[in-house]
């Protein structure tokens, strides 16, 4: 019963691998969800950073050291590429929920968008901060 | 003719019996996100690094203390509903609900921790 009822269904994108070919489409998707969930390491740090703030300067002289020493200073950069990469793929998400863009040509023009756009704007965030 | 429309048909449906509230939330605190992040970004990007005394300065403005709480509360609220849907697709059980509570505890202690922190900054 159960084979003759068997008929083609789409793949999930977690049977990656020899099952499912990776797209544009898919991947931009899987990346929104670790930006914003890796979100979460620059939440610590900046309530860190805030909590040492309020303490007093010896405090804050250690938060600052940590935050702004290499590891700190990593971890804010991919932070700020990782925010602004989930901001655009957030708009696009947005866009998608209006039932607007869904055909296939632009709905992977929109990830090239997404994976451009959060380059760009990391690296003109880092501009404006250095002036 | 239809009098029910589809977001209406979905309210109080689905295992949680939430109906589309959560994406409903999503959509919600995503827009407001996206006005206030990139203006936090800009103060708070500027003030790291500037030394505590200048650090306090900006952190005393009211505008600036009322946006980084703003940022925390919608910001970590945004955050909680995002991992569970995470938690939701990769785990199930008991595993689920303890990585659940363990979010949503997460969340609400550093919001509490970073409006503690703004109080007895600006006040």
């Amino acid at each position: 019963m159960a084979e003759e009822n068997r008929i083609q269904r789409p793949l999930s994108p977690f049977m990656i691998g020899p099952y499912y070919r990776p797209q544009l489409t898919s991947m931009s998707s899987i990346l929104t969800r670790i930006t914003g969930n890796a979100m979460i390491v620059a939440v610590f740090l900046i309530v860190w950073w805030l909590l040492a703030l309020a303490a007093g300067p010896e405090a804050f002289a250690t938060a600052e050291w940590w935050i702004t020493s290499w590891v700190g200073n990593l971890v804010m950069f991919l932070s700020l590429w990782g925010i602004w990469y989930h901001y655009l793929a957030g708009l696009r998400h947005l866009i998608f929920d209006a039932g607007k863009c869904l055909d296939i040509p632009t709905a992977e023009k929109l990830g090239w968008v997404c994976i451009y756009g959060s380059v760009v704007l990391t690296i003109l965030t880092v501009i404006i901060y250095w002036i | 003719m239809r009098y029910l429309t589809d977001r209406k048909r979905a309210v109080g449906k689905g295992s949680a019996h939430s109906g589309a509230e959560h994406h409903w939330h999503m959509i919600v605190s995503a827009v407001a996100l996206a006005f206030m992040v990139p203006t936090f970004l800009f103060i708070f990007g500027n003030a790291l690094g500037s030394g505590y005394e200048a650090a306090l300065a900006t952190f005393q403005k009211p505008f600036v203390a009322i946006l980084t709480g703003l940022v925390l509360v919608v910001g970590l609220q945004h955050f909680q509903k995002g991992a569970r849907v995470m938690l939701e697709d990769y785990t199930s059980g008991t595993t689920r609900k303890l990585l659940i509570m363990l979010v949503v505890g997460l969340c609400w202690s550093l919001t509490a921790a970073g409006l503690f922190a703004l109080a007895k900054i600006a006040l």
